[in-house]
């Protein structure tokens, strides 16, 4: 008999070890559960973090734009439309109004971490006979690449932009047939052309992004763009992303901008996040119940089962708060184990699905993070539920007449 | 020196304040010196087991008052009454004498580690004593339920004796055994009184055994019946 092992446990472990059978099949019982909630959880976990990861690489917490010209209808008295049909006006490439004061009065906010001003416009990349029409960013790479890691991407060449350089994606090298030190001839629509050379090329993993999205200096852009001393956005990010939106309502509500946050902008994956969450809540709280329910029923028969040997040790002496540790340990254990074993299956069916659930072309949905909190915490609620659940039966073996049980 | 049981006028009623309440101990007087083996002998259903339990400290009469090891027992609050039934009082049952999770040795040690917390060596040194007292040495690493009934029978008096209880309790430990194994758990019991003066209380239908006691009280109908010779 362990030295070091208090009575309780060591007649907790026992009573387990005896009732090998009900302990194999609650403990499988508990597993399953714990299995389950586990997987489901980090799925969850994953798919959320993992969007909330590609959707902030690409693209700032906040953005902050022009008012958009708003249309309104023609009146002259009310009641009485001149013009039957509202068109939107042209949406020409428009600068945002005062925007180095906005820029240094939202720097200023402790609640936002960079303040990035771009010019954003469309062009065409010409190299030889091959043209692609890109999306060409203008940006201070000082900031901006604080907010985009672009460097975190860049796979050849480096990312320095002066003001004749540009950053391609994969995609465009290929399709211009360019490599790093390539020079591009780069035409907007708005009339400017300028001749760059592609500095370095990067991959952000998506093959749109690839394709299309370019990097050049504010200052190239702006004279590209035809927007000088002029920025078509500014980009911010926040230190609590979750408050992005917030805080975009409050500039919004100070600043002659139109302050967009990514949560706003995905609104309705947030949505089914929401959803996604509430019922795994509820599924979490009844394979919870089931599995207290069942700790308690297999507990319940083991205290029946035991009542002589109870009444034994009552009459040896032992105190009715032993007893009932006795039991409310053996619930512990049990909800401990079962965890255990539990969170592996978990992670083990985790690891499967990542194995053979894949896109068409092989690659994964989207990495799974195995999170060390969400075991530590399943294992503690297992536990927990383990000791609630021996409750009801241990008050019954603690209160239990020795006459009555030593008769039976 | 003390009494080692002192029962004055002691009453048992079942089922107190209901319409089936029924008075089963009538007024018991009894008084045990240090070192007695006292037989309880009488008719099944006279009131031999309940007397023994509230003597125990398993139960508590309806009225009289009862002291154990010179302690008075009658208003003890619960946790000393428990504490006094694990530190005077060694219990051998007829029947389910034995925790089937443990060996026998931890059978033996049970007592001391219920009333320590914790097993030590010296714990286990006594323990194997008390094995060897019982000549069971050879099987203190068997569990219970792989033990015949006599054997079972004999760890259980080593256990009863882990505390060094002033007195033990034995309701009818021969009663489930063959002749031979009863002789040798009564010869045991008796040899221990012998030698260590541990009192001894116990319920048999044996009048043979009976007659070895020191003194045999006739228990009728929850009365003490007249001396037997
Ligand atoms: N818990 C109880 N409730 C009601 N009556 C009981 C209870 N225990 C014992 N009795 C009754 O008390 C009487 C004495 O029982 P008991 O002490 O077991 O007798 P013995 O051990 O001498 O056979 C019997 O009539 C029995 O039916
Ligand atoms: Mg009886």
């Amino acid at each position: 008999m362990k030295r070091w092992l208090p009575f309780e446990w060591i007649a907790a472990l026992r009573f387990l070890a005896e009732g090998r059978l009900q302990t194999g099949f609650i403990l499988v019982g508990i597993a399953i559960g714990v299995g389950v909630i586990v997987f489901m959880s980090a799925l969850l976990v994953g798919l959320q973090a993992n969007f909330v990861r590609r959707v902030l690489t690409s693209q700032p917490h906040i953005q902050l734009l022009p008012p958009e010209a708003v249309a309104r209808s023609l009146r002259t008295e009310p009641g009485v439309i001149e013009a039957a049909t509202v068109q939107r006006p042209t949406q020409r490439v428009l600068s945002v109004d005062q925007w180095q004061m906005i820029r240094t009065e939202v720097a200023a906010r402790p609640d936002v971490a960079v303040v990035a001003p771009t010019a954003t416009g469309s062009a065409l990349a010409v190299r030889g006979d091959a043209s692609r029409s890109i999306g060409m960013s203008g940006v201070e790479p000082a900031t901006y690449f604080s907010i985009v890691r672009v460097p975190d991407f860049i796979v050849a060449g480096e990312p320095r932009l002066d003001s004749d350089d540009i950053l391609v994606g994969t995609e465009l090298a290929k399709d211009l047939g360019a490599a790093v030190g390539d020079k591009i001839s780069v035409g907007a629509a708005a009339g400017g052309r300028r001749i760059l050379t592609i500095r370095g090329i990067f991959d952000m993993g998506n093959k749109g992004v690839n394709e299309r999205t370019t990097f050049v200096a504010l200052r190239t852009a702006q004279s590209l763009l035809n927007l000088i001393g002029g920025v078509t956005t500014i980009d911010v990010t926040v230190r609590d992303i979750y408050a992005a939106e917030t805080i975009a309502q409050d500039i919004g509500r100070i600043a002659p901008v139109e302050a967009a946050s990514w949560i706003g902008t995905n609104a309705q994956f947030f949505t089914a996040v929401r959803a996604q969450q509430l019922s795994n809540t509820l599924i979490r709280l009844f394979v919870g119940l089931s599995v207290a329910f069942g700790i308690a029923a297999v507990l319940v028969v083991s205290v029946i089962q035991r009542s002589k040997e109870i009444g034994i040790l009552r009459a040896m002496g032992t105190r009715r708060g032993q007893i009932l540790r006795i039991f409310l340990l053996q619930g512990a254990v049990l909800g401990f184990l079962g965890s255990l074993v539990g969170s592996s299956l978990g992670a083990g069916a985790l690891l499967a699905w990542h194995a053979y659930a894949r896109l068409p072309d092989g690659t994964e949905f989207f990495p799974i993070s195995f999170d060390p909190a969400l075991f530590v915490i399943a294992t503690l609620v297992a536990t927990l539920t383990g000791v609630a659940a021996a409750a009801a039966p241990a008050l019954r073996a603690a209160n239990m007449d020795p006459v009555e049980a030593i008769r039976g | 020196m003390a009494d080692v049981l002192a029962l004055e006028r002691i009453c048992k009623s079942y089922n107190v304040g209901t319409p089936v309440e029924t008075e089963v101990l009538h007024g018991i007087d009894l008084t045990m010196r240090a070192g007695d083996f006292v037989a309880i002998m009488g008719p099944s259903g006279s009131g031999k087991s309940t007397l023994l339990n509230i003597v125990g400290l398993l139960d508590r009469p309806t009225s009289g008052r009862l002291a154990i090891a010179g302690v008075d027992a009658t208003d003890l609050p619960d946790a000393e009454i428990t504490r006094l039934r694990g530190h005077a009082i060694g219990f051998v049952f007829q029947y389910h004498h034995l925790i089937s999770a443990f060996t026998a040795l931890e059978n033996v040690m049970m007592p001391m580690l219920v009333d320590r917390g914790r097993a030590t060596a010296a714990m286990e040194q006594r323990a194997a004593d008390l094995l060897a007292l019982v000549g069971l040495s050879r099987w203190k690493d068997n569990k219970a339920t792989a033990m015949s009934g006599g054997q079972q029978q004999r760890v259980a008096i080593a256990r009863a004796l882990a505390m060094n209880p002033a007195l033990v309790l034995a309701d009818e430990p021969t009663g489930n055994l063959d002749t031979a194994s009863a002789e040798a758990a009564f010869a045991l019991m008796r040899r221990i009184n012998r030698e260590q003066a541990t009192s001894f209380l116990l319920v048999t239908h044996n009048l043979e055994l009976a007659r070895r006691c020191d003194r045999i009280v006739e228990v009728v109908d929850g009365r003490i019946a007249a001396p037997a010779p």
